[in-house]
């Protein structure tokens, strides 16, 4: 029997090339890391100091006096975060289930698929002056409003995307098994896909809304930002961003430290969405 | 059996809302009632054929069996008698399969109401991501207006029927998930019945689970088929042989040889069902 001759390579330049690449591999992680927790430590450490009740409960300061807080730009921030999601959490589940469940292989949702994947990827700041073009200049006014749209338009390719991929992990089986009980698409959609996808779509909204939270470009154009406390969603809105923004330029020491409080409040804020969507995952669906 | 229907009326519902005459289960000349008329039944997955002209009669409250090697389209076929291929947006089918006097596959027969008649058990068990209970309870309370009280006695005829009420009576509120797989099988029967179809549709129930829950099924097969016409597709020859009344022999998407069962194995006119029981290809 003829049997043809192996090639094999010396055994020390495979394991010279193999520890290489661990190597650099783990000196990437370890850089990446290394800046991340420079930041985390930075931000926590300035950021402590500037945190007091007042930091919490009163206006801001005018330029130059040492006192007062934010928390005009806290609740802006809030509010404008949940209207964003209330918007764009419908809208980016039901294009969502378009493509995953009713325009499945269709040429119209390969197209509605592409344009989600180019809105993912457009700069915040243009959504920023698209908003401003189609609400504030025809209003005349900046506004809360306008900012939780801009919000919501970025929001929504991500939840659309998350919202499909899930629906995609959902077997088959399961669709079939409950047609074949005589039951309509919509029903199987909503009744019984839509429990076995229920973790995964929640972690998908909780992550574009912690994406959302930390977006100041857009709102720099939208909402604005104010002194005072909002009385309508009509008029510029105070909010954590634009203010660190404005503070972390200013000449001001108080207001400087400010921003690092509020940079600190958006980073806690967001690592708890985080935490909370993992824990969503986590639990297992029944 | 009698006492279900007795007890809970409007089952004819089901029957009425596809007009079926009476007369028109038995066709002219079937000796034995046929519920399912099968002809020049074709299928494709996009412009590929899988199926050919497959004529077939399936024989009301027996058990059929379809078998055939892997890729020959027992599947594909039986997935058109609930039209279940509908879900895939490239799949389609010409021909006629003719159920209670109506060619089911026509537009003018909606496939929600088809289902309600013509149930299906498929190869994996796939429970509802509910509990116990509402697995079965789902399609009962999607298909009727029932109370309560109703609603858990048909829940519990169900459940005993698929002979699963035993295991599970002490866990209805655990997910479906939760039980074993042969258990979770006799779920989705138990499932299945509760809605009172008159076909049953079975795609190789037996393959992911293990003997002794497979002889399980079997044995419920032969007492549901006094109530159901059961068609299943089998890869063990030798349950086909067991279970069924009449075998069905598909190659490369034809239908070689249909017969009794009994003859189908033990003296089959065509060589290559011959070649096929007997081992040498498949």
């Amino acid at each position: 029997m003829h049997m043809e001759k192996l090639h094999i390579r010396p055994l020390k330049r495979r394991h010279i090339t193999d520890y290489t690449v661990k190597v650099i591999s783990t000196v990437g992680a370890l850089v990446g890391l290394f800046f991340l927790t420079w930041i985390l430590y930075e931000v926590t450490l300035r950021g402590l100091m500037a945190l007091n009740w007042a930091f919490f409960t009163e206006l801001p300061s005018p330029p130059g006096v040492t006192g007062g807080g934010v928390a005009n730009a806290i609740l802006g921030t809030v509010i404008i975060t949940i209207l964003a999601a209330i918007m764009g959490t419908p809208l980016g589940i039901l294009a969502g289930v378009f493509l995953a469940e009713f325009g499945k292989g269709s040429k119209f949702s390969s197209l509605v698929r592409f344009m989600t994947n180019i809105l993912i990827g457009v700069p915040s700041i243009i959504v920023g002056v698209f908003v401003y073009t189609l609400i504030v200049a025809p209003m005349k006014s900046f506004s809360g409003l306008a900012g939780a749209v801009s919000l919501a338009i970025i929001m929504l390719p991500v939840i659309v995307r998350t919202t499909e991929d899930m629906l995609n992990m959902v077997p088959n089986s399961l669709r079939e098994s409950g047609l074949a009980l005589g039951v309509s698409r919509w029903q199987v959609t909503l009744q019984i896909v839509f429990k076995a996808a229920r973790s995964g779509m929640l972690t998908g909204i909780l992550l574009a809304v912690a994406r959302v939270s930390g977006e100041t470009a857009p709102l720099l154009f939208t909402a604005m930002n104010s002194s005072y406390w909002l009385t309508s969603l009509n008029e510029p809105t105070a909010n954590l961003t634009v203010t660190i923004f404005n503070y972390a330029m200013s000449p001001y020491a108080d207001w400087q430290a400010k921003a690092w409080g509020a940079s600190l409040l958006i980073m806690a804020a967001v690592l708890a969405l985080n935490i909370f969507a993992r824990l969503v995952t986590r639990k297992k669906v029944t | 059996m009698n006492a279900i229907t007795q007890k809970i009326p409007g089952d004819s519902r089901i029957s009425s809302r596809i007009h079926v005459p009476d007369s028109g289960m038995i066709p002219s000349g079937g000796a034995a009632g046929v519920m399912i008329k099968v002809k020049n039944l074709n299928f494709y997955y996009g412009k590929e054929q899988v199926l050919f002209d497959n004529n077939l009669d399936i024989k009301k409250n027996h058990i059929t069996a379809i078998i055939g090697p892997s890729g020959c389209g027992k599947s594909t076929h039986i997935r058109t008698y609930n039209r279940i291929h509908e879900l895939y947006r490239d799949q389609h089918a010409t021909g006629e399969i003719i159920m209670g006097g109506r060619n089911i596959i026509s537009a003018a027969v909606d496939p929600v109401d088809l289902r309600r008649r013509v149930g299906m058990i498929f190869q994996k068990p796939s429970p509802f991501p509910m509990s116990v209970f509402d697995n079965v309870a789902y399609g009962l309370k999607i298909n009727y207006k029932l109370k309560k009280g109703e609603l858990a006695y048909r829940v519990e005829q169900a459940l005993q029927r698929a002979a699963l009420w035993e295991e599970v009576k002490d866990k209805l509120n655990e997910p479906g998930s939760a039980l074993s797989g042969g258990q979770q099988q006799r779920l989705c029967i138990a499932r299945s019945i509760a809605i009172e179809p008159e076909v049953l549709l079975m795609d190789e129930p037996a393959s992911a689970i293990d003997p002794i829950a497979t002889a399980k099924i079997e044995e419920l097969m032969l007492e549901l088929k006094s109530k159901y016409t059961i068609v299943i597709v089998t890869h063990a020859m030798q349950q086909a042989a067991r279970v069924s009344d009449y075998t069905a022999f598909f190659y490369r998407g034809v239908i070689v040889e249909y017969g009794d069962t009994k003859q189908v194995f033990t003296n089959p006119k065509e060589k290559r069902t011959e070649d096929y029981i007997t081992g040498r290809f498949g």
